[in-house]
Parts: structure tokens; sequence; C-alpha cells
């Protein structure tokens, strides 16, 4: 296990060595930091900042803008769970995009094949593009124990085969014959999510997607696994000397992760426009919103719940922005890039001091 | 079908050569005992920065040289904050990576207004070696015919870093501060700033390395280029231990697997097959060889 049985702190431990209120106090700050660093890039771009973050706030707050912030908002709390779970043990898990695509387009596969099975048929659909993904998250544990990969290069290398493979199939052997774009066709109607009654763009993804992050909270908070899996994370070899099976944990935090990204994929094939299409699932980025909001809540299933709502509004708010007053959504990533870096720097510094002011005693 | 020609070569030559340069700038900071997984972004804004500049003022030159700048810059971050302030360099260099996709994707259509690629006359590309007095020399004029400058640099890079690690003083205490940065410590060596600079040497090899995606290999720059290079590279250190010559060997399996996939693109298998061939090649030849690098342990560093 030698990938798996680092000889220094994993970041979750780091975390938390920092201390509850140090990590989530840091958050703020980030946050803070990351707007003015986006400033900044808004006035080396030749933009005034606060043109920018009024359409930024507009974004978000338009009611035409209210339906994606709802559409978006499932996928990024099942990314942000997705990345969790291991991470509650120390591993990353970076393939999302690999294991989002490949539960979407198994889904797309499987649903074509039962068209008449309604919706308990997209339930099966949904089911197999979970599976699929949860196997292929679980390479990552035999090339890390037998070929010695560590899980966040073999989870990020095995995403680009995955991503490849999907494009393949939805432009060649499932692809919708006559439209010339590179989708499947469009789900039988019973197989469409039903939406809730306040939109149309909110449909039972988002219960399913709160569900997961209910079943991630009572298993982290009241299992014995999720207590493994938070040891491990904390000091991997008090764990091992406990008697904890790292690799049984490993594969199955690794599986669970790949399910739950795998069935985020199933989900947005199953909303509007009800079809995998070639690139839809990868270009919003939910992956890595989901990275940054499980990191800054190094994943707490409480700040899961509040960073995506956060980072759904900044991402909506940014598509808002670019159509309002043409500054590229980008600005978004800039943004959360700068909180994952501002944030991991805050919790850094921040240890530092107690430690000096730990010797001083 | 003679796949195995002058004109193959050739081609393994300029699909390497990004990935080695990165792959070097890693080795030096696995020696050194850094975990450098921020090898993508650096050299992505290293493309960025190559294509932007060299646009501008119509040098390539001069883009070359920003790239090594940007790449520095962005090393930077990662120095200072995992090396001086403590802070997790996975994390670290997770938003870096995430921050140069963002930063290129705003800064493509803030400054050369367009999205997905940029490509324009205005842009100087590197020379082409075949088109130089290279080109009259028999066989190398062969080989190196589509490669640049840097390319050449790349391949030179690898005997001078591994004479630099085995026999320069400063490269022994590198390794030291690897195996030990304790006893490093104990000995008077200033073990941060052996990271450090380790750590920014990696920033400007792979902003060189952008600057040979973006200006040799080909003349454009599209949103997330790298597409996966700087995380080979980090695969190819571990393949090759942080060995100069190893990480050269593997980096020559993944140009070959790149080159490959190429011509056989030309014989009608579809793009996405080849498009995926690097990196599934890259994790089989990784496991191929871990029974060898079990006997010998990867470099402190090496893995996480």
């Amino acid at each position: 296990m030698a990938t798996l049985a680092p000889d220094r702190p994993t970041v979750a431990a780091r975390l938390r060595r920092a201390g509850g209120r140090a990590v989530t106090g840091a958050a703020l700050p980030a946050l803070l930091a990351s707007l003015v660093v986006g400033a900044i890039v808004l006035l080396t771009a030749g933009t005034n900042p606060i043109t920018g973050y009024e359409a930024l706030v507009r974004g978000v707050l338009l009611d035409t803008n209210l339906p994606y912030l709802a559409a978006a908002f499932a996928p990024i709390l099942g990314m942000a769970v997705s990345f969790a779970i291991p991470l509650r043990m120390g591993e990353f898990n970076l393939g999302g995009d690999g294991q989002l695509v490949l539960g979407g387009i198994t889904a797309a596969a499987v649903a074509m094949a039962i068209p008449s099975w309604g919706l308990a048929g997209f339930g099966v659909a949904a089911v197999a593009g979970a599976a699929a993904a949860a196997l292929w998250a679980a390479l990552a544990v035999p090339l890390a124990r037998y070929g010695r990969v560590p899980v966040i290069i073999s989870t990020l290398l095995l995403g680009f085969p995955a991503v490849s493979f999907a494009s393949y199939l939805a432009r060649y052997p499932l692809t919708d014959k006559g439209t010339g774009i590179p989708q499947t066709p469009r789900l039988p109607d019973a197989m469409h999510l039903p939406a809730l009654p306040v939109s149309a763009y909110v449909n039972l993804g988002l219960v399913v997607a709160v569900l997961v992050l209910a079943a991630y909270w009572v298993v982290d908070a009241r299992t014995g696994t999720g207590l493994q899996l938070r040891t491990l994370g904390a000091n991997l070899r008090f764990g091992q000397y406990v008697g904890i099976d790292v690799g049984r944990r490993a594969t199955g935090a690794l599986a669970a992760s790949g399910a739950v990204a795998g069935l985020t994929g199933a989900l947005i094939v199953a909303g509007p426009p009800y079809r995998f299409i070639d690139g839809a699932l990868v270009t919003p980025g939910y992956t890595f919103t989901g990275v940054t909001v499980a990191l800054i809540a190094s994943g707490r299933p409480a700040g899961l719940l509040a960073g995506s709502v956060l980072f759904t509004a900044l991402q909506v708010g940014g598509t808002g922005m670019e159509r309002d007053v043409g500054i590229p959504r980008q600005l978004t990533a800039i943004i959360q890039a700068s909180v994952v870096i501002t944030f991991v720097l805050i919790v850094a510094v921040r240890a530092y001091r107690s430690r000096t002011r730990a010797g001083a005693r | 079908m003679n796949v195995f020609t002058l004109g193959f070569v050739a081609a393994v030559l300029i699909a390497l050569a990004p990935v080695l340069l990165a792959a070097l700038g890693g080795a030096l900071c696995a020696r050194a005992g850094v975990f450098n997984i921020g090898l993508e972004g650096q050299m992505l804004l290293g493309c960025f920065t190559a294509v932007a500049v060299s646009a501008k003022t119509g040098s390539a030159l001069l883009g070359v040289l920003a790239a090594v700048g940007a790449g520095v810059l962005t090393a930077l971050v990662l120095a200072i904050g995992a090396i001086r302030l403590r802070a997790d360099p996975i994390v670290l260099a997770i938003g870096t990576n995430l921050l140069a996709v963002g930063l290129t994707g705003f800064l493509l259509r803030s400054v050369l207004g367009t999205s997905g690629t940029y490509s324009s006359p205005d842009l100087a590309g590197l020379t082409r070696l075949g088109d130089t007095w290279v080109g009259s020399i028999p066989v190398l004029g062969d080989v190196f015919r589509s490669s640049s400058w840097i390319v050449v640099l790349s391949l030179l890079a690898v005997p001078a870093l591994g004479f630099f690690l085995a026999r320069h003083p400063a490269g022994l205490r590198l390794r030291g501060i690897g195996e030990n940065p304790d006893a490093a410590r104990s000995l008077g060596v200033r073990v941060s700033r052996y990271q450090q600079t380790a750590i920014l040497v990696a920033g400007a090899l792979c902003g060189l390395a952008g600057a040979q995606l973006a200006l040799g290999n080909v003349q454009l720059f599209s949103e997330q280029m790298t597409a996966g290079r700087g995380w080979v590279a980090v695969v190819a250190v571990m393949l090759g231990r942080g060995r100069p010559w190893l990480v050269l060997a593997a980096c020559v399996v993944f140009g070959a697997a790149e080159a490959f996939g190429f011509r056989l693109q030309g014989l009608g298998l579809p793009q996405q097959a080849t498009d995926a061939a690097p990196y599934v090649i890259t994790l089989i030849a990784l496991l191929l060889t871990s029974a060898v690098s079990r006997r010998n342990p990867v470099p402190a560093g090496g893995t996480r």
C-alpha cells in the first residue's frame, strides 16, 4: 500500500489539526481575498470591477437566471459529495469528469435499450450509470496497490480515456442520426425526471442530490465506516495499527465517490434537454466547482451544502455577467481557484502562528 | 505500412519535448523531496503567454522568454506557499492548475478577443530546424526537420540534469535533502532554499514546455491545450524514479504513443481512440514497471 500510506499527515488531517473554527473561519476570508483577486484581474483587463461584480450579482438575482441556478445546484452538490468521500480518508479523486460522463452515457445507453419501462426504467439506467462510474473510479485502488500510482494521478489519467470513450459513443454508435450534433436521442417522455412545482428546471434530481448528501452525512457522522474513514484521514498509520483494512476502505470510498459522480451524470441526462450531449457535462465545470467546495468544507457535510449554494450562485452569476456586460465567465473560475489557494494559505499561516505561540509558552 | 521511418522519429521528438521539459522539472523537485503536481497549470500559462506575447510583438523569442517568466511566476505561488508557509503542496497545486485554466480562458477573451482557439498570421512561430542549415545534414536533418531549438535544448537538458544530480555539489546536496531533510538541515544545508529553487526551475522548464507546445508543435492557443501533458510528466517522473535518463525513456514512450496515434488516425481510426491512447499506455507502462521499481524505491517525495 505504498501510495496509500503517506509518511506525512494528509490534507484532511492538516485542515482538522488547524482546528474546526480555523477551517470554517478561513473560508470567509479566503472568499473575500479571492474577490479582491478577481477585482485585480478585472482592473488589469481594463474593466471597472464594480461594474463586473454588479453584473455578477444581477446575474444571480435576475428572475430569468433563477432556473439555471436551480439546474446547476444539483450537479455541483453531487460532485462536491463525490470529491468529499475519499477526501475524508485523505485521498483525492480528480477524475470526476470521466466518472460524470461515464455515468451519463451509460444511463443514456441503458435507457435507450428499455424505452418502455418509464421512470422505473430510468432508475435502472441511473443505477447502471452509477455502477459503471464506480468501477472506473475503483480502478485507482489496484493501480495504487500494485502499480504504486498515487490515486490523485490515476483517477485524473483514467478520466481522459473515459471522456474520449463517451465522446466516441455519442458521435458514432449511440448518436441521434440526422441531427449532425454529437448527442444521443432524446429520452422517452416517461423517463424525464418530473419537475418540482417550483420551476421546469427544478426536478427530482435536486431531491436525489440532497438525499445523497443526507446519506453521506449519516455515514460520515453516525457509522463505523465514517469513523474509520476519518481516522485514516487523520492518521493513516494509526488507522492501520488499530486494524482498519485500508485497501477495503479505499476501494469502498473510491467506488462510492465514482458512484455519486456517475449518478450525477445520469441525473443531468434525465433533465432538460433530456439527452447526453458530447461536452455538455464537462464544459460547465461541475467537477472542479465541486472540488473547490469540498476542499474549503474539508469534506464536512454542512459545509458541502453551504458551499454548493454559494458556488452555484457564483457560477450562474458569471454566466449572467458574461451575457450582460461581456466580461468572460471564466472570471468565476479565477475566483474559484483563488479561493482554494488563499484558503489553504490562510489555514497554513494560522497553523504556523498557533505553533509558534505554543512554542513561546 | 511502415511507420518507423525517420519521419516517425521526428514526430516522436516533437511530441515528447514538452512532456520531457516539464518532467525534468518534476524530477528535480522529486529529488529535492517536493511532490510537484502543478506542472500542468504552469505549462498551460506558458502556452498562453508565449502565444499572446508572440502575437503582440511578432517575436517568437520574446514569447518564449515571457512564457518562462509566466511559468516561474506561477511556480512562485507553490514555492512560497508550500515551502515557506508550509501549506499543503497538493491542494496548492490543484489551485494553481485551476487558476491557469480560468486565467488563460479569461485572458483569451479579454486580451486576444476570441474564445476556444486563437491563431493568427501575426503569430510568430518557432523556426523549424529543417528550414535552417541543420536541414542539409543527412540523417539528423530529417530527424530534427520539424523540431525547434527548444526540442534540442530539452534533449541536452537530460545529460545536464544527470550530471548536476550525480556530480555537482549543489545537486548532491539537493538529493540529500530529498533523502533526509532533517539530516541535511543538521549539516547546515538551507533545505527550504533548495526546495524553493527546484520548484522555480521546474516552473521555468514548464513555461518553456508551454512555449514549445504552442509555438513549436503548433502555432495557436486553445483552451486547455496542455490536455493532461503536465500530469503525464508527473507520471514520467515516477516511472523514471526521478532519474533524468529514465525520465527521458518514459517520455519517449508517451511521445511514441502520441505520434503513433496520429498515424493510426490517418488510417481511419476514430480520433477519440487515438486521443485516449497516450494516457492508457502511460498507466499500463506504470503498472508494468512497478515490479522493477519495487526493488528500487522512488525517492522521497516521489509518491504521496
